[in-house]
């Protein structure tokens, strides 16, 4: 694959200006962004060019991310807040650490002691934290929507980090470049996403994400988690993981959540396991290079057998370094539309 | 100004002129003049639209339509219990420049209208402080819990002109079942709202590709058909008089269908909203178009309003529900269901004129005569010996929906910036005129 040092310099990030002649950092002054849009809310309404840039840009972060050095100063002076309604360590350390590579002040803020315990609506914390000025908010909440109501009321970029059952962009996004730089392409391939379509907002990403890459989306689980007319979105629909892994390039597996396991929407782990866990029968049925992948936190036994999870194509540790890359992109295409004065 | 129209001499008489007369029940639609002495309508036809009676006041109005008051079955209001949403005065002066001259007020209050104290205690509010009729409908069940009957016979004496659940169904059949054994003997009507509750739980609008895009927990409209279909065979055992209180979608105007073709005591109402909104306006997550059935699809809406123009849906109501910023301004799963509505009810529903769907004289027809008739009102018709209870409508004046501008405490209105056409212009109850556009203050 193409090394960032060879990318045409018009998708050269800020941190990498160091490296070029005086000549190509006035090109890069003048070349216009791609991403420019204030807040990262959804992947649905993302155009091509527009995840192509991110991804770009999040593979010269990945590089980077691999030297001694990490730390660049893009977002120097800039203050970023994660604010996690809900519970997240993957994401939230992300995030942390994408913000602190880029050289912004981060912040953390744990819910269960905050005022929102105490009562507060959501938009009094926004407005609250509004008036701390910071430049940017990582939100995660477990109300769909909820995202999108807090960027009406802030004044700074905000980036969705998840929302109910709705979307979760960058996850899409670090599952988009994971795919290209082990395949190197995305238009074409078939990515089979498995498991709690219904409640998973990583899946509602994705759909969006790969239709408008040109991938083909496909969806495997029972009737009772999958969420209605959900093929309208742009995905095929199997409820036999069998028929549906068939020839597929990506398996995607999702987390099945503890509580949903138990009668209400699947019988029980065990039966679950055994029609929608992905073991060494069912990823036969994929292509013998198909890519092993799960958003975590896994639920080896439940969703996927612990041998898969450690499986030579499985990159599901690739998908966490390319978080932090992608979240770094995200950062940097953002601070590219901050106010500067 | 509210004490003086309260302890105001009754009035004189007064010459509505030059006016389109609709009577939705007798399907008059003519020129003319409507003459009122007192409190009821002394005189009207086509021989009184240029003459007055000498010493009446008279009302020039202009060839616009002059109907009976409207007559809203499903009002929320905020009192007792809740009156920053909206207390029978604030609810009152809003149906007033809505055109409504009665409004049946809903049980769900706090604490529940289900005793004889809490009906004379809501009348009383409404005798001092309301300027149009005010009517309850109390509680079926004691605290609207679904499980134990309230005193329905007492409740009827005191004054409650049918009964109802409320926002919640009741789950249980066997207690639907002796409600409406119960009921029939006093010929009392139950209003039900209806929604199976376990396939409805932690719903936050309709089941659809617009739920699955949001990412929000949908209802299928089944959650609501199965509910009507149990209904109507309970009906069909009990022989008790049932009103559905706002169906949503087609399939539930089809079991009514059947039900009305059986020769059933069952009819059914349905929203403003339903008839005139549907799922895609919610839109961005807007919590204003949150809705208790949830707006459904076009085909659904497009099937209720078909339904309205064939006279099977008996009747439109505002369902008139105030809800405070606090609890709208939240993410849409978590914020409060309801809508405000008695304001643009007139307005909204000539949408459905305008566009050639439904004629004016049916649409009247659901928000007048037919609940009176179903209550047992002497209102909304134009007849002599009727109560002066009128509004004169301007059919056509577009102007754009201001939430800041309208009486209702609470503004959660989901027609705000929206465009209409045709507004009320003046509103008299009892011979008393409590509304007139552009002249009558806000409280």
């Amino acid at each position: 694959m193409t090394m960032w040092w060879e990318t045409p310099s018009l998708h050269l990030p800020c941190w990498a200006r160091a490296f070029k002649s005086t000549t190509l950092m006035t090109i890069q002054a003048t070349a216009p962004a791609l991403f420019s849009r204030r807040h990262l809310l959804t992947c649905e309404g993302l155009t091509a060019p527009e995840i192509t840039s991110l991804l770009d840009l999040a593979d010269h972060a990945a590089e980077l991310n691999r030297q001694v050095n990490k730390k660049r100063d893009v977002l120097r002076g800039r203050t970023l807040i994660n604010l996690f309604f809900e519970a997240s360590t993957r994401t939230q350390a992300s995030f942390e650490l994408a913000g602190k590579r880029l050289g912004a002040d981060v912040m953390n803020m744990n819910v269960s002691t905050s005022s929102v315990q105490k009562g507060e609506t959501l938009i009094d914390t926004a407005m609250t934290l509004n008036a701390m000025r910071p430049d940017m908010i990582v939100v995660r909440h477990h109300a769909a929507g909820a995202v999108e109501l807090l960027s009406q009321k802030v004044d700074c970029s905000v980036i969705n980090a998840g929302d109910g059952a709705h979307e979760h962009p960058t996850q899409a996004l670090l599952d988009a470049l994971t795919i290209r730089r082990a395949k190197g392409r995305i238009a074409g391939l078939t990515v089979a996403i498995c498991g709690d379509i219904l409640h998973s907002r990583v899946a509602r990403s994705n759909i969006h994400l790969f239709n408008t890459l040109g991938a083909r989306v496909r969806l495997v689980a029972p009737s009772t988690l999958l969420p209605t007319g959900i093929e309208r979105l742009g995905a095929e629909v199997f409820t036999d993981m069998w028929k549906g892994l068939e020839g597929a390039d990506i398996v995607m597996m999702l987390r099945l959540q503890r509580e949903r396991m138990q009668g209400n929407y699947v019988p029980s782990t065990r039966e679950y396991y055994h029609f929608f866990g992905l073991d060494q029968e069912k990823l036969a049925q994929a292509r013998p290079d198909a890519l092993i992948m799960h958003p975590g936190p896994m639920n080896r036994g439940v969703e996927i057998a612990s041998a898969i999870a450690d499986h030579s194509r499985s990159v599901i540790r690739d998908q966490v370094e390319m978080g932090v890359a992608v979240r770094m992109a995200v950062l940097e295409a953002l601070a590219r539309k901050l106010p500067n004065h | 100004m509210k004490r003086a129209l309260q302890t105001a001499e009754a009035p004189g008489a007064t010459a509505f002129i030059n006016a389109r007369l609709i009577d939705p029940e007798s399907g008059r639609d003519e020129p003319g003049g409507l003459l009122v002495t007192g409190s009821t309508i002394a005189d009207l036809g086509s021989h009184l639209r240029r003459n007055a009676p000498q010493g009446a006041e008279v009302v020039d109005c202009h060839g616009h339509v002059l109907c009976p008051g409207i007559v809203d079955m499903q009002v929320f209001t905020g009192d007792p219990g809740q009156e920053h949403r909206e207390t029978l005065k604030t609810a009152s002066f809003a149906a007033a420049a809505g055109g409504v001259t009665t409004i049946i007020c809903m049980p769900d209050t706090e604490p529940v209208i289900d005793q004889v104290a809490l009906v004379d205690y809501v009348q009383r509010r409404a005798r001092e402080r309301a300027i149009v009729h005010v009517h309850i409908m109390a509680a079926v069940t004691r605290g609207l819990k679904g499980e134990e009957m309230a005193e329905l016979g007492l409740l009827q004496r005191a004054g409650a002109i049918a009964f109802t659940n409320g926002k919640s169904s009741i789950a249980n059949a066997r207690v639907m079942r002796n409600a409406l054994l119960y009921a029939r003997d006093f010929d009392a009507l139950l209003v039900h709202h209806t929604e199976d509750p376990h396939l409805s739980s932690g719903s936050a609008m309709n089941s659809s590709e617009m739920s699955t895009r949001l990412g929000l927990p949908g209802v299928h409209t089944f959650a609501e058909v199965i509910m009507v279909e149990r209904d109507v065979r309970l009906v069909e055992m009990t022989r008790g008089r049932y009103h559905a209180a706002t169906i949503s979608c087609r399939d539930s105007l089809d079991v009514v269908r059947r039900a009305k073709s059986k020769k059933l005591p069952v009819t059914c109402g349905v929203s403003i909203n339903h008839l005139t909104l549907n799922e895609n306006d919610i839109g961005p997550y807007r919590t204003f178009f949150k809705l208790r059935p949830p707006l459904r699809s076009e085909d659904d809406r497009a099937a209720l309003v078909r339904g309205l123009a064939d006279g099977d849906i008996d009747i439109i109501v505002s369902s008139h529900d105030p809800q405070d910023a606090d609890v709208k301004r939240r993410p849409f799963a978590e914020a409060a269901d309801g809508a405000i509505g008695l304001e643009t009810l007139v307005p909204a529903a000539l949408r459905l004129f305008h566009s050639g769907e439904v004629g004016l004289v049916p649409l009247l027809r659901a928000m007048t005569i037919n609940p009176a008739k179903l209550l047992g009102l002497p209102t909304g018709r134009l007849a002599k010996g009727a109560p002066a209870d009128l509004a004169l409508i301007d059919l056509n004046t577009p102007w754009v929906v201001d939430r800041e501008q309208m009486r209702a405490r609470s503004k959660n209105s989901p027609f705000d910036e929206q465009k209409v056409q045709g507004r009320v212009l003046r509103t008299m109850v009892d011979g008393r005129t409590v509304y007139q556009y552009g002249v009558t203050d806000r409280y």
